[in-house]
């Protein structure tokens, strides 16, 4: 049953690597604004100009 | 594409407004005014019609004259607002209070297609904000904002915004100090289990092992995520004030004290989970509570209205200079619709002044050389020359923020229900506690210190202190719903307690700018076209008035025209002599103005008197339900306007309760002398007169119709077109301060069934581990169902 020790500290390490990450987004502001990219996302590119029309 | 149909019905293609006084047509669309059309060839030059794309009519109308930005030129005035700047690009963040939809978004973000020099822009549109990034060498910050201004996004720069991006300081501390505490809970519950359903003999070893990783997960817990409740506590403590945080970090540190040496002595498991998990709800009761407005500000002074900066003429050359510069002795030269920042003599050109900023009178007054005009008056009409006589933060206005009540710290207007009681909650608590080890102490030690630690953790509020947060923060969202968005949880409990409410006249319970005009005449249809055309010539008030009451006449050319100041007009029109103005001008001497009622202007054509317009103030909608509310408060105005409307008014306040003529400081005094009769007092106002009565008041709601546009500091700031659901909007605070005492109740039963176990010294790890979630939980969703219900009886939802 000792192998319960690795298991544990495979699931912390890999439970930090993830803490680690959303501190990392938070410190990069991917937090910051909720909202826009819900819009952002629904704006087309231009089209080229030679496609318009 | 939007059909041009008949006249009346046609909207302009970029702002959509109505196009009834003028037509602008430029490739088969119509525009209401030069500026919308300005902005649309800007943009399909530039190939951005996508712009019109995403919605019908995406602009902001630009029939207006546009803000000077001179004085970003200047360059210690640009180095404020610039964020970042090298040799090579600038990064320039600016409030942009246009910025309403998709459009907005996507044109802001292609500003690089307008100009090559701009590299990157990003709008966050909560916050209506746009980052800029642009080459300095190509461009300069005052060309990118002549940019935004021409495409209809004029930036609003103002001098507090500047002041307040130096303090902004590390910000979120509280989401890191959640992530973790939640991490440590989730991986303390896991390792928790094995010990709850019973480890067998044969893996002992795991136990030592789980409790040393449980304990090295609630160090991080305890020293991070709980450092503000040991602080906050100390400094209560040493203030002599017993407030919630004194319980939950005596609790918490109970916990982990307990836990730890219980763990290296090898006598049991501790309460590593419970320590654990009543710091995550802790911290969530703290987010909830923290909820923000982006697009608000509740803190503005003065300074969000004043100019950043004014036009200094010195030696026959104009120079910007940054306000806090400016001097006694300044020459300043004020333009159209600009403010007069400080206190100064008129020296050259006709001053038409309006002081609905100080008084809330919006009819624009004269001044004549010579004659001191006071700050925050708006000059209407031609450029003036003014020497400066009064610094500006000693001016007449602006001396009102050097009043003491802004300077008193926010937090002790009102003490909270959960302040209130968790004085008696510690008092209790520890008496508990004490009693029980005082019990036990001379037969069995061991469990006497058992017994006085498990009174600490079991009865330590955490359900109490989550109560309050999150019934408030419920309310909060109701309110916000109906257009009544306040500062902070707190404010809920204020609008509980009121019982003299004070209302400001102008602007908030009259709609400003919009009027009643009534025609007491009968106007052939040439009359009609007479009075239109002379009316068209004059920049006053009353005449745009009367012009948008007779909107849409055919104009007639004018031979001669001539205006009297504070009188009226003369027009020589098709022939005809029109004279128009007050009944003075028209009547003559004997007729002096008899103060009526409402503001009258008369008419004359050639020699027959033909009639008059009567212009009244219009009231906001649901004024009655506002009177109503005189049966149960004490319902006073005060008014910064002349006693005009005194008997209009009657209706709804008492004749003894309406006060006219205050000056902003009167308002104030007036708000303190009130609170000296042990009254709790509303303040409802909106324009920067009534700023000192609004922060003396034990709330203050800022009224606005626009949640945009700037509204003075304030506790609150509700929409004009929610005003008449006040009432609903008591009776709603009444109840939630109802949940919050019955979810005070539930947590105390929690309470004592808890310690019912502890002070017999067997509280067992997994009836602490039970027992305070589930309190959290149910006061949770108590909470928020009460509340919901409560809003739905007010009919709030």
């Amino acid at each position: 049953m000792s192998i319960i020790y690795f298991l544990i500290g495979c699931s912390v390490l890999l439970a930090l690597v993830f803490l680690g990450a959303f501190f990392w987004a938070q410190r990069n502001g991917q937090h910051d604004d909720l909202y826009t990219p819900s819009v952002r996302i629904l704006l087309d590119d231009e089209p080229q100009e030679e496609e318009k029309k | 594409m939007k059909q041009t149909g008949a006249k009346e019905l046609t909207h302009c293609y970029h702002c959509g407004n109505d196009c009834a006084d003028e037509r602008i047509e430029l490739d088969e669309k119509v525009f209401c005014c030069n500026g919308c059309r300005e902005v649309y060839t800007i943009l399909s030059q530039s190939g951005l019609c996508n712009y019109y794309a995403y919605n019908d009519h995406p602009g902001a109308t630009r029939d207006r004259e546009s803000a000077r930005f001179d004085y970003l030129k200047e360059p210690a005035i640009a180095k404020d607002l610039i964020e970042y700047a090298d040799d090579k690009f600038t990064i320039v963040t600016f409030y942009i209070p246009a910025i309403h939809c998709s459009s907005c978004i996507w044109l802001l973000e292609h500003l690089n297609k307008l100009n090559q020099a701009v590299y990157y822009s990003r709008v966050d549109f909560l916050r209506k904000q746009a980052t800029i990034r642009f080459d300095n060498q190509r461009l300069s910050l005052h060309e990118l904002v002549i940019l935004l201004d021409r495409i209809g996004y004029e930036p609003l720069i103002s001098l507090q915004d500047v002041i307040k991006k130096q303090t902004k300081g590390s910000k979120d501390s509280l989401v890191k100090k959640i992530a973790v505490a939640g991490f440590c809970f989730g991986n303390v519950m896991l390792l928790s289990f094995p010990e709850y359903l019973g480890i067998s003999y044969y893996e002992r070893s795991f136990r030592v092992f789980f409790g040393l990783i449980n304990l090295a997960f609630c160090g991080p817990v305890v020293f991070y995520c709980a450092t503000d409740y040991f602080r906050s506590a100390w400094i209560n403590l040493r203030n002599g004030v017993l407030n919630i945080d004194f319980p939950l970090a005596l609790g918490i540190a109970v916990l982990f004290i307990r836990t730890a040496s219980e763990v290296f002595t090898r006598t049991g498991a501790g309460f590593a989970d419970t320590c654990c998990g009543l710091v995550f709800f802790l911290l969530m009761g703290k987010f909830v509570q923290r909820k923000t407005y982006y697009h608000l500000s509740f803190e503005r002074d003065y300074r969000s209205f004043f100019p950043v900066a004014v036009q200094v003429v010195e030696e026959g050359r104009e120079r910007s200079v940054p306000l806090a510069e400016l001097e006694v002795g300044h020459r300043i030269i004020i333009r159209n619709n600009e403010i007069i920042p400080a206190d100064a003599i008129l020296l050259q050109g006709e001053g038409k002044i309006d002081f609905s900023f100080v008084t809330g009178e919006s009819v624009p007054v004269s001044k004549v050389l010579g004659e001191v005009i006071y700050a925050g008056g708006r000059q209407t009409g031609e450029a003036i020359e003014l020497e400066v006589v009064k610094p500006v933060s000693q001016s007449y206005l602006t001396r009102l923020w050097n009043n003491e009540a802004f300077m008193r710290t926010q937090d002790n207007r009102m003490k909270t229900f959960s302040e209130k009681v968790s004085k008696y909650f510690t008092v209790v608590l520890l008496a508990v506690a004490l009693g029980s080890l005082m019990f036990w102490l001379p037969t069995d030690f061991h469990r006497a210190l058992s017994a006085f630690t498990a009174v600490l953790i079991i009865a330590c509020p955490c359900a109490l202190a989550l109560s309050t947060p999150f019934t408030m923060s419920a309310a909060l969202s109701i309110l916000d719903k109906n257009l009544f968005y306040l500062k902070n949880t707190a404010v809920v409990e204020q609008l509980a307690h009121i019982d003299t409410i004070v209302l400001d006249k102008t602007g908030t319970i009259t709609v400003a700018g919009d009027n009643l005009v009534e025609l007491h005449a009968e106007l052939s249809d040439y009359d009609r076209q007479l009075i239109y055309s002379a009316c068209t010539n004059s920049g006053h008030p009353l005449s745009r008035l009367i012009c948008q009451y007779l909107n849409g006449e055919h104009k007639l050319s004018t031979n001669s025209y001539y205006e009297v100041p504070g009188r009226g007009i003369t027009a020589n029109i098709d022939g005809y002599i029109v004279n128009i103005g007050s009944e003075r001008f028209i009547k003559g001497k004997a007729f002096a103005n008899s103060s009526p009622e409402s503001t009258e202007v008369h008419m004359r054509i050639d020699n027959d008197y033909i009639g008059y317009f009567s212009i009244r103030q219009h009231y906001r909608e649901g004024m009655e339900s506002i009177g109503r509310l005189a049966s149960s408060y004490h319902l006073l105005l005060l008014s910064g306007d002349h006693g005009h409307e005194r008997h209009a008014l009657s209706g709804m306040f008492r004749p003894e309760l309406m006060f006219f003529e205050q000056s902003p400081q009167d308002k104030l005094d007036f708000i303190k002398r009130l609170q000296g009769l042990g009254k709790k007092v509303m303040m409802i106002g909106d324009g920067l007169n009534d700023a000192g009565a609004l922060k003396q008041s034990d709330m203050g709601i800022a009224i606005t119709d626009n949640v945009n546009n700037f509204s003075p500091g304030s506790d609150a700031i509700l929409d004009g077109r929610s005003l008449s659901k006040l009432p609903d909007f008591f009776r709603f605070s009444k109840d939630t301060l109802k949940v919050i005492y019955t979810s005070f109740g539930i947590s105390l039963t929690y309470n004592i069934i808890g310690l019912s176990y502890a002070v017999s010294g067997r509280l067992s790890p997994l009836i602490a581990a039970v027992l305070m979630p589930l309190s959290t939980v149910t006061i949770i969703s108590f909470t928020s169902i009460a509340t919901r219900l409560a809003a739905k009886k007010r009919r709030l939802l």
